[in-house]
């Protein structure tokens, strides 16, 4: 049992006022206390981005990390510590500027961590160039003529790589973000959260009122056992755009498969190994 | 009585193998031996070559001139004819080649052993005539086969009986032919006492590096293969499970270390290894461990740059590179291991400094201590006490005492006790922004300066438990030779041949094992007292020059370079310092 409370730090954020960040924020705060999950009971991997500032305003086991890194850092402690449960929370340049490959493997591993990227098509912290997810023709400062290439398409990434958990959420609708987290948290495997969250500095197209008037929640007509309708809803960009979760299967997590960690977890196990005589033995 | 036994031949035709093989049985016979190989970067085809040089006593290195040429093609002749010794002995199939004495500078003495019809008779198939090779070899220099075919038995015994029965029939008829055929054998021979007194390890220095971890306790292995360390992968992959760890291959190096960084993260021993390209790519997660104060073992194992450069050649070019890569300062320990004792003791030792510490933690080795076999003796390694040495780990039950746990305490040793996550209680946060002691992200000026002053006091302390370096020789030598890493065994083998020459006094050797922290004040004391300073290194800029000279304000002038690829041989460096006297 938890309370919002018990994950306050002495920080207030300091994101821009109306941020997306905020509602990603609450919705991970809500997320948690309906899990049950106080700030001791998981560990949070951070990238480098406004969201990483996250690490000031949530008290949890967090480990903030460098820009792109923060998955490969996931896996690690997944490996030492498959009992402790990881919550990677990255930004959009994390994911696919600097950490497309990590992404890629992570998802193909299936290493259990819930995974929830800020998607606001911009780099907010460092003022405003564009994203890999930013939409062609987007003009910023580092891109004054509009963007020439088209966006990375996330869901259809971590679809394509093999994740066996992948929705997207919107940093305005908190009580339903907190609900796919939950699923995500639930998840045997890695479940992967896309959320679109407006900057509301930087970028003056999804804005709020954009989204809204153009995301639609996947309802239970869609069948989220098939990847064939998973990517055919991925592909959906306008007018409408779906939200929710596209696709979840159950396959062995990569820690599942690991025999090292059947009987305990890595951290568990004592110092040094009982073998050593033997393995120099076999060297005679 | 030592032997220099080359074997050449095709790339993919079990050379490897069966240098192996070689090796082993020289050395359950009571034998010293080291194998160094020599190959392309290739799967298949190419000239591969095997050194396997073996003595009565003790030996530190390879020489570069062959006693005895086993030659799988003729290719193998043509190549290596100019590295005959006088009087050498030529072991080739001379129904697939012809060789004549007239192909070599110096006489010879030609073995010439249908491989081929040999092992074709025996059942066996085109690799099976390295068996024979083999055991015509012990034949030649009167090597008991017993000992090949208890090393047989052992290699192939899980492949059933009668995989063992035909390669001991393959190299008894080798064997036999060169008894029958050649009688006196090859005038160089090996009388072995009838049970030898120590057990002895074959091993390469990776296998080394491997114990070492593993006596450690290490728990978490990543690496992307990468020459000279994928042996190194290959040993820690296959007894993962048996032992009870993890190694993973990762998508790429980054990966690799900001893994290690995440396992180190929830508490148990990491490893990552590579060589300089890798680095390359680890250097900001090097940075990044500096910064969170999380231990990991860095395994760097060199190999010739720049870019792709030699892949599978060795090298010593990449100190300034690991003592200077990574954004920012911030204390690393850097150990440069000289042979396989010390491969397997200062990668332990890595462990507990980097634990000890909290910072990251190289093991500088090269290609040629990696993937050269040496013998010795089971004890030297088996009797070894490691310890384990966790540093301030806090217990659980200091860590739950409140909710939020600080991480970055300001000590004044500047290590701050560590906790470790999914406790009851007791969180924390480790954070690669600049932060305050309880790991929240600062930009405050003051609280910056005390940081990166707290993480500099470690080195400080780090200084103060380093060992003093080794002096090999006598102390009054004419000419003192200064050298780090794997260029201790060639040094070493230099020395022994010059006492064997009664020249014993000539020369001794400063070995640099430890680089960073460094043993600065014996180091000044060595070289202020010596007569005469040469440093020697398989570089061309003689890199430990300047960082001695960082160190000690000495600057060394004389030098002894090599930046081809190859380990220095004991012959080139007896030259080198006669040019001095």
């Amino acid at each position: 049992m938890s309370t919002i409370a018990d994950f306050k730090t002495a920080f207030m954020p300091n994101w821009c006022p109306g941020c997306g960040d905020f509602g990603i924020w609450g919705a991970l705060k809500n997320a948690l206390v309906e899990k049950g999950w106080g700030p001791a009971d998981f560990c949070a991997v951070y990238g480098i981005g406004c969201h990483g500032h996250m690490v000031n305003f949530l008290k949890s086991y967090a480990i903030e990390t460098l820009h792109g890194r923060p998955i490969a850092v996931a896996q690690g402690i997944r490996l030492a510590n498959h009992k402790l449960p990881v919550i990677i929370v990255a930004g959009d340049g994390d994911t696919f500027g600097e950490g497309t490959n990590h992404l890629v493997h992570i998802a193909r591993r299936n290493v259990q961590a819930t995974m929830i990227v800020h998607d606001n098509q911009v780099y907010g912290l460092t003022t405003g160039q564009t994203a890999p997810t930013a939409q062609k023709g987007f003009k910023t400062k580092s891109t004054p003529h509009g963007v020439l290439e088209e966006a990375i398409n996330p869901v259809a990434i971590a679809l394509a790589a093999g994740a066996t958990f992948v929705a997207r959420g919107f940093a305005g609708d908190i009580p339903g973000l907190a609900k796919l987290m939950v699923a995500g948290f639930n998840h045997p495997g890695f479940a992967f959260i896309d959320v679109l969250q407006p900057c509301v500095t930087f970028n003056h197209i999804n804005t709020y009122q954009w989204y809204r008037e153009h995301i639609y929640t996947l309802d239970t007509a869609h069948d989220v056992t098939s990847r064939a309708k998973a990517f055919e809803k991925a592909l959906e960009w306008g007018p409408k755009v779906p939200t929710g979760i596209f696709y979840k299967i159950e396959k062995p997590t990569y820690e599942a498969q690991t025999p090292q960690l059947n009987e305990s977890s890595l951290v568990e196990q004592t110092l040094p190994p009982k073998n050593l005589q033997a393995l120099m033995e076999k060297f005679v | 009585m030592d032997i220099n036994i080359k074997v050449g031949g095709e790339a993919g035709f079990g050379i490897m193998a069966s240098g192996l093989l070689l090796i082993r049985t020289f050395s359950r016979g009571g034998l010293k031996a080291i194998t160094t190989n020599d190959y392309p970067s290739l799967i298949r085809g190419g000239h591969n070559v095997l050194l396997v040089r073996v003595a009565d006593h003790e030996i530190f290195g390879v020489d570069n001139y062959v006693d005895l040429l086993i030659a799988l093609n003729r290719e193998t002749v043509d190549l290596h004819k100019d590295e005959i010794s006088e009087g050498a002995a030529i072991l080739y199939d001379g129904e697939s080649f012809q060789v004549q004495p007239g192909d070599f500078a110096k006489p010879v003495n030609l073995f010439p052993v249908p491989l081929m019809k040999l092992a074709k008779e025996h059942g066996g198939d085109v690799l099976m005539r390295n068996t024979v090779a083999l055991g015509a070899t012990l034949a030649l220099v009167d090597f008991d086969i017993k000992y090949l075919e208890s090393v047989v038995k052992d290699q192939f015994g899980r492949k059933g009986d009668e995989v063992v029965a035909k390669n001991n029939q393959l190299a008894q008829a080798g064997f036999d032919y060169i008894k029958q055929n050649f009688p006196k054998g090859f005038n160089k021979k090996f009388t072995v006492s009838a049970t030898p007194a120590n057990k002895q390890m074959v091993l390469t220095g990776s296998e080394a590096l491997g114990l070492g971890a593993i006596a450690a306790g290490m728990k978490f292995f990543a690496a992307y293969p990468m020459t000279p360390i994928n042996g190194l992968l290959y040993y820690l992959a296959g007894v993962a499970e048996k032992t009870g760890f993890v190694y993973k291959q990762p998508e790429d190096e980054i990966a690799a270390i900001n893994m290690a960084i995440g396992a180190s993260f929830a508490g148990v021993r990491s490893m990552v290894a590579t060589s300089g390209g890798g680095f390359s790519l680890m250097v900001e997660g090097t940075s990044l461990a500096g910064m969170l104060e999380q231990p990991v073992v860095i395994i760097f194992g060199q190999r010739p740059g720049p870019a792709t450069g030699l892949p599978t050649w060795t090298t010593q070019s990449d100190l300034h590179f690991v003592l200077n890569a990574g954004q920012g300062e911030f204390p690393r320990l850097v150990l440069a291991p000289g042979d396989i004792e010390e491969a397997f003791e200062l990668t332990a030792e890595a462990f507990n400094l980097a634990e000890k510490y909290q910072t990251p933690t190289f093991v500088l080795v090269d290609k040629y201590i990696c993937e050269s076999y040496f013998s010795i003796d089971l004890a030297i390694l088996a009797e070894k006490k490691v310890s384990i040495e966790r540093g301030k780990i806090v217990s659980e039950a200091e860590q739950t005492k409140e909710v939020e746990f600080p991480r970055y305490q300001l000590t004044d040793d500047g290590i701050s006790p560590r906790p470790i996550p999914g406790r009851k209680s007791g969180v924390f946060r480790e954070n690669s922004d600049e932060h305050d002691e309880w790991g929240y992200s600062i930009e405050d000026g003051p609280l910056t300066k005390k940081m990166i002053e707290k993480r500099m006091r470690k080195m400080e302390m780090a200084q103060q438990e380093v060992p003093a370096p080794t002096l090999y020789g006598v102390k009054t030598a004419p000419h003192t030779l200064v050298g780090w890493g794997s260029t201790k065994g060639p040094v070493l083998e230099a020395m022994r041949q010059l006492t064997e020459q009664g020249k014993g006094e000539l020369v001794n050797y400063l070995h640099l094992n430890w680089i960073n922290p460094f043993p600065a004040m014996q180091v000044r004391e060595v070289l202020s007292n010596a007569k005469h300073v040469i440093d020697i290194e398989g570089n061309h800029n003689s890199q430990m020059i300047d960082w001695i000279q960082v160190k000690t304000g000495i600057k060394i002038t004389d030098r002894i370079n090599k930046y081809d690829g190859r380990p220095f041989f004991p012959s080139e460096i007896i030259e080198a310092i006669k040019k001095y006297s």
